[in-house]
């Protein structure tokens, strides 16, 4: 199958690179854009480990044809620090309470999160569980992961920062 | 690197391409088995299947550009109009479904977990392949046991002396919209037609949506409530998230003062189909809700399923969990506090 010119519009750049068109999204963004932030775990869309931000939305890039998601703009891992190359205060959070073992599936965790985070900077410990339900942890349990998204949202309400990847949002009552 | 098989992509912009894309390769497969097109929208279940070879198409006519597809619109008289391709994310937010057919609303909130519901559809759900121990399995684990009916034998592994296949429908919005006298529009290059969604599902587990070749499925109307219709969807899984359903119940229901005017029950996740249960219904008709009524209605139910030893969970575990979420789904129709 001959490799054709896709364009993506990933962590505010747009790239283009010449890709299978049988590849998935995550496979182009490791295999030819190097974001090889973003873990291919089970890639049957049983872990979550593959999450991005396509439009602001989470959805598993094992599960989504690459030629499909060209024209959205996609946000890896390695898209959520800010311009100036600080880290999200999800990312700090994460750091701080330990809330990674192995640490496979904290990109997938962050990405989920930072969606989260995005619509609301207040989430309720239900919501968070709710909005963290499609990514697995094997190696620890959850606890420490939802304390780091309770104390991030807590630093973002005190400091009323702006999170990136501001775009379109689910209005779930 | 889990690869896909090699196929040929094309998205369709308009139904009719899609019907003309699926025409051209229907008929090429009246002379080469191997060559057909296969449908994808949210392709959360069709990808998954070509990773483990278990589909194999030679072009797969991608969905997502279809601007028709897309949409929710309610009006009190026409009831409510949703494009099949309505991601199940937007079905579980809408305001409108949750306040006039929250179980619809419910089935959608339960499906899998939160980026499959952002990238999955209606349609998608409702076309859904049926799933079983021996076939939702990598070529190298089907191969090594001989492969099943459903795919490549002339045996099915969970019924060796059976003549069908068993494998379970899956999808949780379908046992609802069946409950709720929801119809389908099927778009096909021999012109659309409208079928109640009871009618897409047979027993079959082979092929389990009655759509031909070609066909595209493409608005689901679910008729206006009356305002006093209640309905509940309620789901066992193994766990709180990512589980197709072990066994679920849809229910609707309409009081006439304490007694009950109509009622509709579907099970689902223990057939090959959603399986309604029309002598429950007749039980329950007329009456009064007492708890030993409730409490014979469970038993009927647990009577009828007989689910076969092809899911997570024991047969005997589904057939108790259908009689105690079928008395969990009546005693939430009946409960004061849900106002549906």
């Amino acid at each position: 199958m001959p490799k054709q010119l896709m364009t993506f519009q990933v962590n505010g750049e747009t790239r283009e690179v010449a890709a299978s068109p049988t590849h998935t999204l995550l496979e182009v963004l490791r295999e030819e854009l190097d974001l090889t932030g973003t873990k291919h775990g089970c890639e049957l869309g049983h872990c979550g480990a593959c999450t991005v931000l396509v439009d602001g939305e989470p959805v598993l890039s094992c599960l989504l044809l690459a030629v499909e998601a060209q024209d959205a703009a996609i946000t890896t891992v390695e898209g959520l620090a800010r311009d100036n190359n600080t880290l999200h205060p999800l990312q700090l959070a994460f750091a701080e309470r330990g809330a990674a073992q192995c640490g496979y599936c904290t990109p997938g965790f962050l990405v989920s999160g930072v969606s989260l985070l995005t619509r609301t900077t207040d989430p309720s410990r239900d919501e968070i569980k709710d909005a963290l339900s499609g990514n697995l942890c094997r190696c620890t349990g959850y606890t420490k992961i939802i304390e780091a998204v309770e104390l991030a949202a807590t630093r973002m309400r005190e400091t009323q920062q702006p999170v990136p990847s501001s775009r379109s949002r689910r209005n779930r009552p | 690197m889990m690869r896909l098989p090699k196929f040929e992509y094309r998205a369709a912009r308009t139904v009719a391409e899609a019907l003309e894309w699926m025409g051209e390769f229907s008929s090429a497969a009246d002379k080469d088995p191997q060559a057909h097109a296969m449908l994808m929208a949210g392709g959360t279940d069709v990808l998954p299947n070509m990773k483990h070879r278990v589909f194999t198409p030679q072009v797969v006519v991608g969905l997502r550009g279809v601007a028709a597809l897309r949409g929710i619109a309610y009006d009190p008289e026409h009831g409510l109009r949703l494009g099949a391709g309505v991601r199940l994310s937007e079905l579980a937010a809408s305001p409108i479904i949750r306040a006039r057919y929250p179980a619809l609303a419910r089935a959608a909130e339960v499906i899998s977990t939160p980026q499959l519901r952002q990238m999955g559809t209606l349609g998608g759900n409702l076309c859904l392949d049926t799933r079983c121990n021996y076939y939702n399995q990598s070529e190298f684990w089907r191969k090594a046991r001989d492969y099943c009916l459903k795919r490549g034998s002339e045996i099915c592994r969970v019924a060796p002396n059976g003549t069908g296949c068993y494998a379970v429908s899956s999808c949780d919005t379908a046992p609802v919209l069946i409950a709720l006298g929801a119809t389908a529009r099927i778009a096909s290059r021999a012109g659309d037609r409208i079928l109640p969604i009871a009618d897409l599902y047979h027993d079959d587990g082979i092929h389990p949506v009655r759509l031909h070749d070609g066909d595209v499925l493409t608005d689901l109307y679910v008729p206006s409530p009356p305002g006093d219709w209640r309905s509940t969807y309620e789901k066992y899984r193994v766990r709180g998230a990512f589980d197709f359903p072990i066994a679920s119940v849809a229910a609707v229901a309409r009081f006439d003062g304490a007694q009950c005017a109509d009622v509709r029950l579907v099970l689902q996740g223990v057939a090959t189909r959603p399986l309604p249960l029309p002598e429950v219904e007749a039980l329950l008709r007329g009456q009064p809700w007492t708890p030993d009524l409730l409490d014979a209605a469970a038993e009927l139910g647990y009577k009828a399923a007989h689910p076969m030893d092809n899911t997570a969970g024991t047969i005997a575990l589904r057939r108790r969990i259908v009689r105690a979420y079928i008395r969990r789904a009546l005693d939430a129709l009946i409960a004061p506090s849900v106002i549906h």
